[in-house]
């Protein structure tokens, strides 16, 4: 079966609500929004704590509760959510742009649609140590989708390896849940995390060892030993400064790298940028791609927040809207996202983010516009 | 989050070299999460060192909690809802 849609959203969290809110207010009728997982709202549903920021991007708001305004925002607007749908195969003809959806129940169908908007978010980086396949070690936000959304606590003694916001975070969730943490490692000698939510930690007497790394995790089929060790200045790790724990969970908060597979597979450019967690997708002020119809935004555009997921779904909504827009209103808008979003990369941790974005519309004018494509 | 608003019970069978157990779950957990509820912590061992496998990232990406389920290989049982008499067997 072959279906025409104007705009298919790939993604239901911040950035994918967000612009499908979009391009719904802006007039498109025939909207799609896929999502893989059982659950809409991306990482939103498990974020239980307030997010921080200014009033017009939910400061103050638990994320959960974010993702529930979202969600009911594409409701209101007559959006559908097709769960449990992946796309497992993409073919760009220009114009039209066709997609194979997977679904368990309904099985493969065919989409042809004009305007794609890519909001597959981020995944979570992992660091190599002897035993780190063994069960037991798990990503952060994984054992944070396991305590928050499902109400199961994978283990009773952690340890954390990151001390980044994600590992503050979960790390003070699983304190919250009854577990007992054991530490936090940070490879780097200072904390990489808001001062505030460090300070959480650190009141519950939870150690934040610094210039420390995970040596080793032991255990026949399930984490019971985990070994970590200092790392001297000139990043060696320091023989003999070993300290073992018994634990039954090590999770893992060492970064994230945006989810680039389907834009992979479309041809769109990409730029490793560090600050942005790696391969990214080229894109301009509109967040349209180096394939014109192709959009991108939110974790899979460089990993930030989700109150900058949220804006920049948004704009690429209005991207994607450009035709039912004028030139000036067009432009006014695409102007007040980016001064919102100037506004947000503001900080330590946002000024290195602001940076790279202009690095990639950079790139975008000279690798995409300055040959005529896309523009 | 506020309490718990689904709590219907569902069952489902764990299966480990030809023999089944039964496992409660909510209605809304994952394979997944209602495995590890219930204490079936490894989900399969690896094809080439036979190392035991369970979940790692929880949301689909990973393909580390893959199992078969009613008779259908690699399943990603994170993002798998459980349903009433389905039956998630370790791969062979």
């Amino acid at each position: 079966m072959e279906i025409e849609y104007d705009v298919v959203v790939v993604g239901s969290g911040p950035a994918g609500l967000s612009a499908t809110a979009e391009v719904l207010r802006r007039g498109f009728r025939r909207v799609l929004v896929v999502d893989e997982n059982p659950l809409p709202g991306g990482q939103l549903f498990k974020q239980i704590h307030k997010f921080f920021g200014s009033r017009e991007h939910y400061a103050g708001m638990r994320g959960f509760r974010i993702g529930e305004r979202l969600l009911n925002e594409v409701e209101k607007l007559g959006g559908t959510i097709s769960l449990r749908t992946s796309v497992i195969g993409t073919s760009y003809e220009g114009e039209i742009k066709t997609l194979w959806l997977s679904n368990p129940e309904r099985g493969v169908s065919k989409v042809r649609v004009r305007k794609l908007i890519v909001a597959t978010g981020a995944k979570e980086n992992v660091i190599a140590f002897p035993g780190w396949t063994l069960p037991g070690v798990m990503g952060a936000g994984a054992v944070q989708t396991l305590v928050n959304i499902y109400r199961v606590l994978p283990g009773r003694r952690v340890l954390m390896a990151g001390s980044g916001n994600v590992g503050l975070i979960v790390s003070y969730q699983l304190l919250q849940a009854g577990a007992e943490l054991v530490a936090i490692v940070e490879i780097l000698p200072r904390i990489g995390g808001w001062a505030v939510h460090a300070a959480k930690i650190l009141r519950m007497g939870v150690p934040i060892m610094l210039s420390t790394t995970i040596r080793e995790v032991r255990g026949r089929e399930w984490v019971e030993k985990a070994v970590v060790w200092r790392v001297g200045r000139d990043g060696k790790p320091v023989a003999g400064s070993e300290v073992e724990f018994d634990v039954d969970l090590v999770c893992l908060a060492v970064g994230l790298s945006p989810n680039v597979e389907l834009t992979r597979m479309l041809g769109c450019e990409h730029l490793h940028l560090r600050a942005l967690g790696g391969w990214t997708p080229l894109h301009d002020e509109k967040m349209e791609t180096s394939l014109k119809g192709v959009y991108v935004c939110g974790d899979v555009a460089g990993v930030e927040e989700a109150s900058v997921a949220i804006e920049e779904g948004k704009l690429a909504g209005i991207g994607a809207s450009c035709e039912l827009l004028s030139r000036e209103e067009l432009n006014t808008l695409v102007e007040e996202s980016w001064r919102r979003l100037d506004e947000l990369r503001s900080g330590p941790f946002g000024e290195p983010r602001k940076e790279a974005k202009k690095l990639i519309l950079k790139e975008f004018k000279q690798r995409v516009r300055g040959r005529g494509i896309g523009g | 989050m506020g309490p718990l608003k689904r709590t219907r019970e569902v069952i489902f069978y764990f299966c480990r070299n030809g023999k089944c157990e039964e496992v409660k779950a909510f209605e809304w957990d994952t394979v997944a999460s209602a495995l590890l509820a219930a204490g079936y912590k490894i989900f399969r061992y690896s094809d080439k060192y036979c190392e035991p496998r369970s979940v790692f990232c929880a949301i689909g990406l990973c393909n580390s909690c893959i199992m078969v389920v009613d008779g259908q290989p690699n399943v990603r049982t994170c993002i798998t809802p459980v349903r009433d008499g389905m039956n998630v067997e370790v791969p062979q």
